[in-house]
């Protein structure tokens, strides 16, 4: 592989050295590894976030009070007491006044007094591993806790996850469909130089070259040409990443957009798997022009 | 041995022995250059059995002819060089592609390029030759890597007499050295020059079948 790399600065010069048609070569893959920073920051965000919400989410439900403001403290003592004594629940908590507050504030402003409003008590379900009987549990606070509503996320969880799940799909589609149209455009560059180079090739034939000699110094020329303009695009790419504004508290999705920890290390595959794409292909149109001539 | 649609050869069963010396002649059109072709496995036969060194040209690979060719020197009647490097380099070209290092051999390549009389040509771009030059230099290059047989096109084509008795004594102090050599050629002053050197057969190609012309000529 190194030796490879390093060629062999005889066989190089074989090849009449061609100076737009490498830089287009440099070019289309550096756009290619440039779109591939960013479909792969797209799945592994839409991974994060499928994994979060299908995380959390299925781990935690919620409980509405929804009683006169005379009954709804007694009602929440109630709901606490059931919730306490059924198996698979690991903690219930009921929301202090502040975090109704901070629920709401994004809808009302800051300073609702909430305490005075008639708005339900919350009360947060944390399930252990075994997890809870949702229709025994209604069934317990219906008659306990007239006002009690159990929403146990699945109904809005579910559609989020499959979403996201797909958003990830797409992703990954995306980096292959770059994948195969950059193999597609280094062929298409790797024939026109073949044909372009043809008496050269006839010479090299004719004075007892081997194919893959001849071959070689086509593909190492494209291959380092696929690696330079790949290794440009993605550090680009990352560039862009890394300024798109960073998520915050109240981010949606969108801002979440990026790499976090060692998923940072992905996108440095790209310009490998440009390189090696580029091998392949010019080894493939090289080979398939070599066979059709004596 | 057909080519093209029409059969170009028949019954022709011939073997070059190592150190002899050949003309090949005929009319324009009769298939010298074809001949020398299935020489060096550039065409295949139709039909019978081409041998190079023993091994049967229809069962070798792409890569056993290459190998076969770093032992045949051949010279092109329109010689092709890589048209971007100089002289030198399309001269030690079959060493490149085989691996050697070119510097290493550089002493011989100097000595190869006296010999041919091109020394003071070695930087110049194949482009700036003159026909003679050009042929010389492929000369040069056919007999770079020491080769056994030697095929040669017509080379005394497109340049002037004085020039083709000195390619000639190429020829002749090569076969002296133990090649063997093939010439394709219609130039009858030329084959008479030679006959005076060296023993050389000649063979005609007349009528799609291969003749061994008279000793005299």
């Amino acid at each position: 592989m190194t030796a490879f790399l390093a060629g062999d600065a005889q066989a190089d010069r074989l090849v009449p050295p061609t100076g737009f048609t490498a830089r287009l070569t440099i070019f289309a893959a550096a756009a290619m590894a440039f779109l591939t920073v960013f479909a792969m920051a797209l799945s592994l965000a839409t991974g994060r976030l499928a994994d979060r919400w299908g995380d959390e989410l299925a781990r935690a439900s919620t409980l509405r009070i929804s009683a006169p403001m005379d009954q709804r403290a007694a009602q929440t003592a109630a709901a606490l007491r059931v919730l306490e004594t059924t198996p698979g629940v690991a903690a219930a908590r009921a929301l202090s006044e502040d975090e109704q507050r901070a629920l709401l504030e994004p809808w009302f402003g800051p300073d609702l007094p909430v305490a005075s409003l008639p708005i339900p008590q919350l009360i947060e379900v944390i399930e252990d591993d075994a997890g809870y009987d949702a229709a025994g549990l209604r069934l317990r606070l219906a008659a306990e806790v007239p006002g009690a509503v159990l929403d146990d996320h699945t109904r809005w969880r579910r559609p989020l996850i499959t979403a996201a799940d797909r958003l990830r799909l797409l992703g990954w589609l995306s980096i292959g469909l770059i994948g195969a149209a950059t193999a597609a455009m280094i062929t298409m560059a790797a024939q026109a130089a073949l044909a372009a180079n043809a008496q050269v090739i006839a010479v090299l034939r004719l004075v007892g070259a081997r194919d893959a000699y001849i071959a070689g110094a086509f593909v190492r020329r494209f291959t380092l040409r696929a690696l330079s303009g790949a290794a440009l695009g993605t550090v680009l790419g990352m560039l862009a990443v890394l300024l798109l504004p960073s998520a915050q508290a109240e981010a949606g999705f969108l801002t979440g957009l990026g790499f976090q920890g060692w998923h940072w290390v992905w996108p440095l595959v790209i310009p490998i798997l440009g390189a090696a794409v580029a091998y392949a292909a010019t080894w493939q149109a090289a080979h398939r022009t070599l066979k059709e001539l004596s | 041995m057909s080519y093209g649609g029409g059969e170009l050869f028949g019954d022709i069963s011939l073997t070059l022995s190592p150190g002899s010396f050949h003309f090949l002649t005929g009319p324009s059109g009769a298939g010298k250059t074809t001949f020398l072709k299935l020489c060096y496995g550039a065409l295949l036969p139709t039909a019978g059995h081409i041998r190079l060194f023993g091994a049967d040209l229809r069962t070798m690979s792409r890569d056993d002819v290459a190998l076969a060719r770093r032992r045949i020197g051949v010279v092109h009647q329109d010689v092709q060089f890589l048209e971007h490097l100089p002289v030198a380099d399309n001269v030690a070209l079959p060493l490149i592609v085989s691996g050697h290092d070119r510097n290493s051999e550089a002493e011989n390549l100097a000595e190869l390029l006296k010999w041919v009389g091109l020394s003071h040509r070695a930087d110049a771009l194949p482009a700036e030759l003159s026909g003679g030059e050009r042929q010389r230099a492929a000369l040069a290059r056919a007999v770079i890597m020491s080769p056994e047989v030697i095929l040669a096109d017509e080379p005394t084509g497109n340049i002037d007499w004085e020039m083709s008795q000195r390619l000639l004594q190429l020829l002749v102090e090569l076969n002296r050295m133990g090649k063997t050599i093939m010439i394709a050629t219609h130039d009858m002053n030329l084959i008479r020059a030679a006959k005076s050197q060296v023993q050389a057969r000649v063979l005609r190609i007349s009528q799609r079948r291969l003749q061994t012309a008279g000793a005299d000529l």
